[in-house]
């Protein structure tokens, strides 16, 4: 990274507080495709000024994928060794990288301890477009370009936010259509409840296929998504389809970041 | 008058409603009784916010109105249903009484509205009942299909259909027969009420006031003792779904979706494993973390199995059962309901205490059936009532992970990956932070 991005213990021991935490995520931490995603809304947030930090090496895990394969026990550990962590840095608003992070510390952290302002990528991008801090000077990319959106369900149906991640698309000069399945009928990438860490169940097809069949009918020039196992499943699918060379699957953070000219 | 409806008729109608009534409250409480083998769940908070959901979408059926067309029919029947029952409190009194159209003379003009109002909605009804017969028989949608939709689920739907085309065509037969009686001003049959729909069966029906009498009158029971009938074969039908839509969406989740509870149980383990000191919030005794079997889940999820009318919307909308895979949510409201409904049949047969070697997990629903799903919640969003099938799942889950420890093996890595380095992946969480280099 051209910039330093600092972690809390450092931020602490130069005495400042950070505005807000950027909760990065297993995946955006360690999965390569991801990292990029990471790294653009690190970009975005150095771009707009606004003072953040990251946990770096004493984040942990939320949890999500353990409590939803059943083992309650060991999300309850790393939920409360991670409230344990923010609540003495004091942490009072966080943004996540991953719908899945973002479910978890909103919902489930409270009722164990841990109370914070959590907010999704896309919804922070959404507010400093709203703010005028982030203006799409780079558009003419996206000009024309046909851009489908895959709602992640648990940033839709967990949590209701469907309108920011189409916010942002709309500030491009791109054409925005919809898929059958979008919104509160949006169809799962087939990674959710702890699917990513297992082979499915067999079947006709796998999720993935189908929700990647679903787009490419549209014929778009980018697959936009908010979610590091939704990059991962639609990725796939489109490497499935060998139309990775005319299909991009991209993140919104790094739709944003392209169309601010920071990458 | 009393000839022609002696004594002993208003004493056959007295204890025919008493023996229906009665029948119905029994079975009634044994399902209640049943819904309550169930663990305990304090859902006694936010009384206005739950009202209000029970109005919007129990009583105001908002969610049905994602599907317009069966939304529309549904709404025939929905508003038929509750209104021409309005008339069972007129014939109730008849019945009891030996009069006939008790209220015609206190309602005027009033009454002729509500008769032909009654009229139009049996039409309503009985053109919905057409179209959704041929829906599930003729143009075999596929939402109606799937491994739960067994013999009996079919027919319990078809039953219902035919029974309310029963109903209301012997509604509009006693009409019809009624107007011509009145019409011949035959004795009894006073001038009430209009007849804008069953004026058109009319020709159809015989001029002789004996036969149009026996007509009337049987058709008046007919319709009665249906009902009578009708009552007491909701409680073994999906068709409870007309009491339990109101309980199940009042007592329906107020959290954003995305949430699983936290079990208090393990809350209460956790803390004492990393403060000694830590004195637990006092909680049931869990018997088994998760569920195994049907009184292994809460109240909530049983009450839930009966409510659920087998719609299948959450089926049509679920990745896993759309690409093929067994998990069907629809499957699991059922098998809950059939598992606590036997249950329930074992304790009345053999006593509180009698366990059969059969639980829910396995006999019922598959591990393969529950490592399927997403928990993308398509279900809990597709479900006109609120009802939550996920929560069944992941209590099922929980207890094969925690009780069983029988995850799949590569569960079972990611398990440990996150025990041992803090990610469900097998990085080394030193590195967590090298993409800032």
């Amino acid at each position: 990274m051209e910039f330093k991005v600092p972690t809390m213990a450092q931020m602490i021991a130069d005495g400042e507080t950070p505005e807000i935490l950027f909760w990065v995520g297993c995946a955006g931490s360690f999965d390569e495709r991801a990292q990029k995603i990471t790294k653009d809304i690190s970009k975005i947030l150095h771009h707009v000024g606004l003072k953040f930090a990251i946990l770096g090496t004493e984040e942990s895990c939320t949890g999500d994928p353990a409590k939803r394969a059943g083992n309650e026990f060991l999300f309850q550990m790393q939920a409360m060794a991670n409230i344990e962590l923010l609540n003495a840095y004091d942490i009072k608003k966080i943004v996540t990288g991953c719908p899945h992070c973002f479910n978890t510390i909103k919902n489930e952290y409270p009722e164990l301890g841990g109370n914070y302002e959590v907010i999704h990528h896309t919804q922070l991008i959404q507010g400093l477009i709203d703010e005028g801090k982030l203006k799409a000077s780079n558009g003419e990319f996206f000009k024309g370009k046909k851009i489908t959106y895959h709602d992640p369900c648990y940033l839709g149906r967990a949590n209701g936010v469907y309108e920011a991640p189409r916010e942002i698309l709309q500030q491009l000069d791109a054409d925005l259509v919809e898929m059958k399945r979008c919104k509160t009928n949006g169809l799962c990438c087939g990674a959710g409840g702890a699917q990513m860490f297992k082979e499915p169940e067999k079947g006709d097809k796998d999720i993935n296929i189908e929700r990647v069949e679903e787009a490419l009918s549209l014929s778009p020039n980018i697959i936009a998504a908010g979610c590091p196992f939704c990059m991962t499943m639609l990725s796939d699918g489109v490497k499935h389809f060998e139309k990775e060379n005319e299909v991009q699957v991209l993140d919104l953070a790094e739709i944003t970041a392209k169309a601010n000219g920071l990458s | 008058m009393q000839i022609r409806c002696p004594m002993i008729l208003q004493f056959l109608f007295l204890v025919l409603l008493i023996a229906a009534a009665g029948l119905f409250a029994k079975n009634i409480s044994k399902i209640r009784r049943n819904i309550l083998l169930g663990r305990d769940l304090d859902l006694s908070d936010q009384k206005g916010l739950r009202w209000m959901n029970l109005l919007k979408i129990a009583l105001g059926q908002s969610k049905m109105a994602a599907k317009p067309i069966p939304f529309l029919l549904h709404l025939c029947l929905y508003v038929g249903f509750v209104i021409i029952n309005i008339e069972l409190i007129e014939i109730v009194i008849d019945g009891l009484a030996g009069t006939h159209r008790v209220f015609a003379p206190m309602m005027g003009s009033l009454y002729n509205f509500l008769i032909a109002s009654f009229e139009w909605l049996a039409f309503l009804v009985l053109l919905a009942c057409v179209v959704f017969l041929s829906r599930r028989n003729l143009i075999k949608l596929k939402r109606f299909t799937g491994t739960e939709m067994t013999k009996w689920p079919k027919s319990d739907a078809n039953y219902i259909l035919v029974i309310e085309i029963l109903l209301m065509t012997a509604f509009l037969t006693m009409n019809a027969a009624d107007a011509k009686l009145q019409f011949a001003n035959v004795e009894h049959y006073i001038k009430a009420g209009s007849f804008p729909v069953s004026a058109f069966l009319q020709n159809i029906l015989p001029n002789d006031a004996a036969s149009l009498i026996a007509i009337e009158r049987t058709c008046w029971w007919f319709h009665i003792i249906g009902i009578f009938a009708f009552l007491n074969y909701v409680p073994y039908s999906k068709h409870l779904h007309i009491l339990f839509a109101f309980p199940a969406s009042y007592y329906g989740s107020l959290h954003a979706k995305g949430k699983i509870n936290n079990m208090q149980s393990v809350s209460n383990e956790v803390k004492a494993m990393l403060d000694p000191t830590f004195v637990p919030v006092q909680t049931e005794s869990p018997g088994r973390f998760g569920a195994k079997d049907a009184t292994d889940l809460n109240w909530k999820n049983l009450l839930d199995s009966y409510a659920c009318t087998e719609c299948g919307r959450c089926t049509s909308m679920c990745p896993a059962n759309q690409t093929g895979k067994l998990l069907s949510p629809r499957k699991i409201m059922m098998d809950t309901r059939d598992r606590i409904t036997e249950i329930g049949k074992n304790i009345d047969l053999h006593g509180k205490d009698f366990k059969d070697d059969k639980s829910l997990l396995d006999q019922y629903v598959s591990r393969e059936e529950l490592w399927a799903c997403t928990t993308c919640n398509a279900c809990t969003e597709a479900c006109p009532i609120n009802l939550d099938p996920l929560s069944i799942i992941i209590e099922l889950r929980r207890y094969l992970v925690m009780e069983e420890s029988a995850a799949t093996a590569s569960l079972n890595t990611m398990q440990s990956n996150i025990e041992t380095n803090g990610t469900p992946w097998k990085f080394a969480n030193s590195e967590r932070a090298n993409w800032t280099n």
